[in-house]
């Protein structure tokens, strides 16, 4: 269920009420998001469309912990993550929180391996066990055969497919996907949504996924449209 | 160490600049540790100097010599132990170059210095030769010296040449021990100069090393007011005065190191900013897949230490490997040994030179925020 009404709902794994975000560039003041209100139960695949500046990727960010509102609050599992001190929510990104960007963002130096391992390194796991991780996750994404492979050695669907390992690789509650095929050509931006789709069908993960792409949002059970900071539920509504 | 692999990817990802920087802290610690061996250097005399020693000299002047005679009136003082004379025999060996200290002393030398190990036969071969000489284990390998070879020296205030034959080598107990000169017999050297028993100094050694500034004191007083009024301080003391009168050494060593250091700071600080400048967006991302901070702070600061040690480290290995190539000076260092001690030190000043010049970086590092470093992918 997603709704943008802020009438709330008792099963919701995400709770956003009354949200604004402005920032401040010199002496002037740009509002990016306002009153923004949106219920996102579990297990939802939701696509976030809009035109550029629309506050899509800021409203991705909020949900995700990289930035702090102006005002409002945001709940996830229960938890008011807009309260949470800088270290707080950097072990609740760690736990809860899979994030894939249309640069794809792998670490240049460090293998597909040691890329999707990241994560693992902050948790109590063994060598052996975040091995073992490691590759179910690369398993899953079909890079099994590529692990030792540095960025540069792999194409750039490859690349977006080893940022999804490492994206799932804790086993997060929800991912968060800015323009995931943004950077890919149609082909490999359709695994890609393969893929997302996937692991929300089947391994039931919430996916928030940002796109300019309508082909892309139409895989999404719910589309909502920005627009100058405001949601707005697309045609046929959100649900 | 699970952070190990990040740490290491992220120091070797330029090579060049590793190099240069692990180069800068090697040429900087090199420096180091050859400008500490040289202060050693000079002040090993001070540093082997027994705490249970006194040097006896003229009051008025070193220059000025006191009667042989004082012997048996210095033995006389109360917690004297022994005592023997001193001379300091200015021959040549072969070449001017070929410099060391020679001491002409009485056969009591290893009651005077009990620190130098000698082998019997060759102690009682040494008593039995008047024209005998004890070399030091370095001063041997110097010049290859071994038991019975003769040692031809051309005097430079006695002019005629002097004919020694070496009968024993002594050996040092610790490793800081000087083994760079040469003892002979007094009673030999006297002979040579026509009786004229006179003597540079004397050293004695007293029963209890608590009671030396006592002694040196009673011994004073025995020859107060006598034509020859003695000036006596224990060793370490009268060693201190020596090395002081060449300068002040430490001073000089210390602003040559700071000078070198502090342009090593300034150097690595710049690299390091450069380095974390360069990686803004992937720490952007470590961030985002939930390092904190204080972690991120971490490992940008221990990335700097480990340039700064193992270029520390090179640097301390090749000073240590010059040293042990032995005293470049040709004789004037008694000593010439880069202890472990002065390594530590060495490799703690990398470290902390190291810290500093990472510290802003890492602050900056720590500091950034998500948002604004994953725009700059």
């Amino acid at each position: 269920m997603v709704k943008i009404d802020g009438s709330g709902n008792d099963d919701s794994l995400i709770t956003i009420s009354s949200l604004d975000k402005q920032y401040q560039r010199g002496t002037e003041t740009i509002t990016v998001l306002t009153g923004l209100n949106l219920d996102i139960g579990k297990g939802e695949f939701v696509a976030f469309m809009g035109p550029s500046g629309s506050g899509k990727t800021t409203l991705l960010n909020l949900i995700g912990g990289l930035d702090k509102p102006t005002s409002g609050n945001i709940i996830v599992d229960g938890k008011e993550i807009t309260a949470m001190s800088g270290k707080d929510l950097a072990a609740w990104r760690a736990r809860q929180v899979g994030f894939v960007f249309q640069m794809f963002n792998l670490i240049p130096v460090l293998t597909a391996f040691q890329n999707v391992e990241l994560p693992l390194l902050l948790t109590g796991l063994s060598k052996k066990q975040r091995r073992a991780q490691v590759e179910t996750a690369m398993a899953l994404v079909g890079l099994g055969d590529r692990m030792m492979h540095y960025p540069r050695q792999l194409s750039g669907g490859q690349e977006q497919r080893v940022a999804i390992a490492r994206a799932i690789v804790t086993d997060p509650t929800f991912l968060l996907c800015d323009e995931p095929t943004g950077d890919l050509d149609r082909d490999s931006g359709n695994e890609i949504l393969e893929i997302v789709e996937r692991l929300s069908s089947e391994h039931n993960k919430t996916v928030l996924m940002v796109t300019h792409d309508p082909e892309a949002a139409q895989r999404a059970r719910a589309v909502l449209h920005l627009d100058k900071g405001i949601l707005q539920e697309a045609a046929g509504g959100v649900s | 160490m699970k952070y190990l692999q990040i740490i290491l990817k992220n120091i070797t990802r330029k090579k060049i600049r590793m190099l240069l920087t692990i180069g800068s802290f090697a040429v900087a610690l090199f420096l180091f540790g050859v400008l500490v061996t040289i202060n050693d250097a000079f002040f090993a005399g001070v540093e082997m100097s027994g705490a249970d020693r006194l040097i006896v000299k003229n009051k008025t002047s070193v220059g000025m010599l006191l009667p042989y005679s004082y012997k048996e009136k210095i033995k006389q003082v109360p917690g004297v132990a022994s005592a023997t004379p001193c001379f300091w025999f200015s021959g040549v060996y072969k070449d001017p170059k070929n410099f060391f200290v020679k001491f002409a002393l009485e056969d009591n030398f290893r009651e005077i210095y009990p620190e130098y190990v000698i082998p019997e036969d060759q102690w009682q071969a040494y008593l039995q030769d008047r024209r005998g000489c004890i070399v030091g284990r370095k001063l041997a390998d110097r010049f290859g010296f071994k038991p019975g070879d003769r040692m031809p020296l051309q005097g430079i205030f006695l002019r005629d040449p002097w004919e020694f034959t070496v009968r024993a080598i002594y050996e040092n107990s610790k490793q800081e021990d000087d083994t760079a000169a040469m003892f002979f017999h007094y009673k030999y050297f006297n002979e040579r100069r026509e009786g004229f028993d006179r003597v540079v100094w004397f050293i004695v050694k007293v029963e209890n090393p608590e009671t030396a500034a006592q002694v040196a004191r009673a011994i004073d007083a025995r020859f107060a007011n006598s034509a020859d009024e003695t000036l006596s301080e224990t060793e370490y003391i009268s060693q201190t005065r020596y090395v002081t009168m060449v300068g002040n050494i430490s001073l000089i060593l210390t602003v040559i190191g700071a000078v070198v250091f502090i342009t090593l700071l300034l150097v690595t600080g710049s690299t390091m900013a450069m380095a974390v400048r360069e990686r803004t967006g992937e720490i952007g991302v470590l961030k985002t897949v939930g390092f904190n901070d204080t972690l991120i702070m971490v490992l940008v600061l221990v990335e700097s230490i480990v340039l700064a040690l193992a270029g520390g480290g090179l640097g301390l290995g090749l000073a240590k490997l010059y040293t042990l190539g032995g005293d470049p000076s040709g004789g004037m260092f008694r000593l010439f040994y880069l202890s472990p001690v002065n390594i530590g030190i060495g490799l703690a000043i990398a470290a902390a030179v190291g810290a500093a010049a990472g510290i802003m970086p890492a602050f900056n590092a720590m500091r950034l925020s998500i948002v604004d470093a994953i725009r700059r992918v």
